[in-house]
């Protein structure tokens, strides 16, 4: 077997806990086309640039890789396609017909870290992820979403399976059974959804999917894009920001004076999380783009057929982008407050983007509020198995106690 | 620099210029001559919220993003000449403003219907200012038997765009055969002229209005258009494009006609010789500047981006040093809603004599058109789907191979790009106003020549 590539070995899971100097030397060749034909493009200004580009495809059909045999949701589809099942759910999230939605449920996502944070009364050591991190999410996705929040270890099972064989280039089973079990989960979760649409459409609620089941528009979402859209949705919503999350305390532990900040300092929480999606993002790379035609790009041209993987993480700390991009500095002043790849960009830029950025600015000024003294007990903790939606499995923190809401 | 500085002018463009000038330093007097009594405010939606009720006319005033407690606001003041030597400013009631830097973002005006007593009638509007919008937004509101809107561009367009959802009947009159055909060439034009009738405008195009009727109480009833037709209206929207507002500067040796103020990239002023200036310096909707992208060719621009990156491009020379002066060379955008769709543009359509729908459908109105002139990509313009012009404007920056082939992308038909369709340029534009003076070569001058329209 020849030398693992830079790709592989940030696959690989003894490099999850840094990556980073790995993304470095990625950043060395900016455009890297890899051993099967892939291109790994890891310059920030290369990455802006593909996505926005309309060569770039997020369809895996149209490059000719079977499918998981049901309909895409929106994130593996190009407009026209794609318009329409993203313009379509927006309709029940977000402006303009649901303009006040995610901002209503601050006082419920309040209410619910706290609820969380109270039951820690009396210990000494808590977990970050299994505590808060997680179940916060995973409470907001199903209320936005209208899952029951008690089928969550169904669903649980369900989404680590198919996240599992998003890393699974090396994955000690091997690809094909990694997918096999992966097509098998998605599955599963396909026939839950579609049962539990059917029940949303006898009895709606005010939930996103009650929205889409009831819908008497002309343009109304077809039957079958429903589960599909449910699962991207329900999936994307409990993966990413739990990691943003533990991600985000882990940050703010190895960094004391900015976790005193967002104690002490309201409204300063909002710029550590944008850092934050910057300096430790949830989601590490776009891996399923490809070229539908030749793509010229710097020095090299990407052909047609390709596939490419954007390294975002690695495009976040680009020196030629970001000032001293291996500090965490909430405060930076470099031109580029703001402007990281964090929630991806373009067509695709993060559906969920609204709702996470509140949940994590709520869940991590409610933790740097009431944990006393909080303290790492293994710096690094142990990763998830995924690269690409990277975070800590666990994240075992001392405390002296928990302070009153 | 000690200053003063003048700027004159208090829309977007002499806001930002006046904001750029404290954050970048200089503290010293300052001075904003604003013609209107208001505190300087947006425009866009004059032609849009505000005339559908969402927003309150007064309610547009522009966010100062620095503190400009200090500055010396001459609002409701006209300046009526610039003493170039004397590096002065005289207002309307006749006192002066020394300059050390001079900063002109006049802008524009309405142009008003040429029938000056057909103009006085109650029941014409035109829409520029934050008076003429809630004037109209009024008459609108009182539900009129039927708007007639002259002239087919983006704010006419839009003004019908607001009639239809106020549920108002409205006639659209527009010259050329299409609307928006000024700005985006006839091809796309047509698709916003089936946009228009498909929203229930009565688009009439290739005529004109000949007369406008009235009735005893000097109120407008009726217009008699060219192709012998008589309507039955009582609001008339005109609709015309502006008049550069550069007249207060005929004396004043500078590069000034109804053309714009010739200036260079760096936004300084040129005089009447065409020779650059030191200390007068132009911004916005009057700044007749060349780009180099477009083969330097000069170029007024009346777009909300192009006022606010000028501005801070103008102030921030104003005060520079020499070495550190940035051009003004980026590439152009603006944007239209009306009747439900999103318009932008990136680039210079009206430079390109060929266009392609690249992506999507022009049927769906959701499509992106590329616009290219002799092999290279000079533009593109979106309907419903600006997402991707990062990506055009890109390629315009790189001067990319017009036709760009985009195959395999988002419905795209593979249609070979076919001649854009613009409309000829009016004469109006292109008229002398100067005139050569002297014997020897080397000692010409350029005087400007005395027409009626500058007589007067």
């Amino acid at each position: 077997m020849s030398e693992p590539t830079l790709l592989d070995q940030v696959f690989a899971q003894e490099n999850r806990q840094d990556p980073y100097p790995l993304f470095a030397e990625m950043r060395k060749t900016p455009v890297a086309r890899q051993p099967d034909g892939t291109y790994v493009v890891s310059a920030y200004e290369h990455i802006v640039t593909l996505l926005h580009d309309p060569r770039v495809s997020s369809d895996p059909a149209k490059r000719g890789l079977p499918g998981p045999g049901q309909e895409p949701a929106f994130i593996n589809t190009d407009p026209p396609k794609h318009d329409r099942l993203r313009r379509k759910t927006t309709s029940f999230f977000g402006p303009p017909h649901k303009p006040d939605l995610v901002a209503s449920l601050e006082p419920w996502m309040h209410e619910t870290v706290n609820g969380l944070i109270d039951g820690l009364a009396g210990k000494t050591r808590i977990d970050i992820v299994d505590d808060v991190a997680y179940p916060f999410p995973v409470s907001a996705i199903c209320r936005v979403l209208g899952v029951p929040r008690e089928d969550e270890p169904k669903f649980h099972d369900w989404s680590g399976t198919l996240i599992v064989a998003l890393g699974a280039r090396f994955h000690p089973e091997g690809q094909e059974e990694v997918f096999q079990k992966a097509i098998k989960a998605s599955q599963e979760l396909m026939a839950y959804l579609t049962d539990l649409a059917e029940a949303h459409r006898e009895s709606p609620a005010d939930d996103l999917l009650s929205g889409l089941v009831t819908d008497e528009d002309p343009d109304r979402m077809a039957d079958e894009d429903i589960p599909a859209t449910s699962r991207l949705l329900l999936i994307a919503g409990h993966e990413t920001t739990v990691n943003l999350i533990a991600n985000g305390m882990l940050t703010l532990l190895r960094y004391p004076e900015q976790l005193e900040r967002v104690r002490s300092e309201p409204g300063y929480v909002i710029r550590v999380v944008e850092e934050l999606l910057r300096f430790e993002p949830p989601v590490q790379m776009i891996p399923s783009r490809s070229a539908l035609e030749d793509i010229p790009l710097g020095e090299t041209t990407i052909p047609a057929g390709s596939g490419i993987i954007l390294a975002t993480a690695a495009g976040n700390r680009d020196a030629a982008r970001f000032t001293d991009p291996d500090q965490f500095d909430p405060e930076r002043q470099d031109g580029a407050e703001g402007q990281h790849l964090g929630l991806g960009g373009g067509v695709h830029y993060c559906f969920g983007a609204p709702l996470a950025r509140l949940e994590v600015q709520i869940a991590l000024q409610t933790l740097a509020r009431r944990l006393e003294n909080p303290r790492l007990v293994q710096d690094p903790p142990e990763y998830r198995p995924s690269p690409v939606l990277r975070g800590p499995i666990h994240l075992p923190v001392e405390i002296d106690a928990v302070r009153p809401a | 620099m000690t200053g003063p500085i003048a700027i004159v002018g208090a829309g977007l463009a002499g806001l930002r210029a006046a904001e750029t000038l404290r954050r970048e330093g200089y503290d010293g007097k300052l001075t904003v001559i604003g013609e209107e009594a208001h505190e300087p405010y947006d425009r866009p939606p004059l032609s849009k919220q505000i005339l559908t009720g969402w927003v309150a006319a007064d309610h547009t005033t522009l966010p100062r993003l620095e503190n400009l407690d200090d500055v010396d606001w001459e609002l409701g003041r006209r300046a009526v000449s610039l003493d170039l030597a004397g590096k002065k400013i005289v207002l309307d009631d006749g006192r002066a403003v020394p300059y050390d830097r001079c900063l002109i973002a006049t802008g524009v005006r309405a142009r008003p219907w040429f029938n000056e007593t057909e103009a006085e009638l109650d029941g014409m509007f035109v829409v520029h200012t934050s008076d003429d919008s809630r004037a109209l937004r009024q008459r609108l509101a009182a539900k009129p038997r039927r708007v007639l809107v002259i002239g087919g561009g983006f704010t006419g367009s839009e003004v019908a765009s607001v009639c239809r959802m106020l549920d108002v009947d409205v006639t659209l009159v527009e010259l050329a055969d299409a609307p928006l055909s000024g700005a985006l060439g006839g091809v796309i034009g047509a698709v916003a002229a089936d946009m228009q009738r498909d929203a229930g405008v009565d688009l009439r195009t290739g005529v004109r209005v000949d007369a406008i009727e009235s009735d005893e109480r000097g109120r407008v009833d009726g217009v008699r258009l060219s192709d012998g037709t008589d309507l039955d209206v009582d609001v008339v929207v005109v609709a015309l494009g502006g008049i550069r507002n550069t007249e207060w500067l005929t004396g004043s040796r500078l590069a000034a006609s109804a053309l714009g103020i010739g200036c260079d990239a760096g936004c300084r002023a040129f005089d009447g010789n065409a020779i650059v200036t030191d200390d007068v310096f132009v911004a916005g909707d009057v700044a007749r500047f060349p780009h180099p992208i477009y083969g330097y060719q000069m170029m007024t621009l009346e777009h909300w981006r192009n006022a606010l990156i000028q501005a801070e491009i103008a102030a921030h020379n104003m005060i520079a040093k020499e070495a550190d002066r940035r051009p003004h060379v980026s590439v152009p955008w603006f944007w239209s809603i009306q009747f439900e769709v999103n318009i932008k543009s990136v680039g210079v359509p009206s430079m390109a004599d060929q266009v392609v729908v690249t992506q999507g459908s022009t049927a769906d109105r959701r499509f992106v058109a590329a616009y290219g002139l002799n092999g290279t990509i000079v533009a593109a313009v979106s309907f419903n789907d600006g997402r991707y012009l990062e990506f055009y404007e890109r390629l315009i920056q790189e001067a990319a191979p017009f036709p760009i082939r985009l195959d395999n992308v988002d419905q795209a038909t593979g249609d070979d790009p076919v001649p854009a369709a613009f409309p000829p340029q009016s004469e109006l534009t292109n008229r002398p106003t100067v005139v050569l003076t002297g014997h020897s070569p080397t000692e010409m001058r350029v005087e400007r020549k005395e027409t009626e329209e500058t007589a007067a």
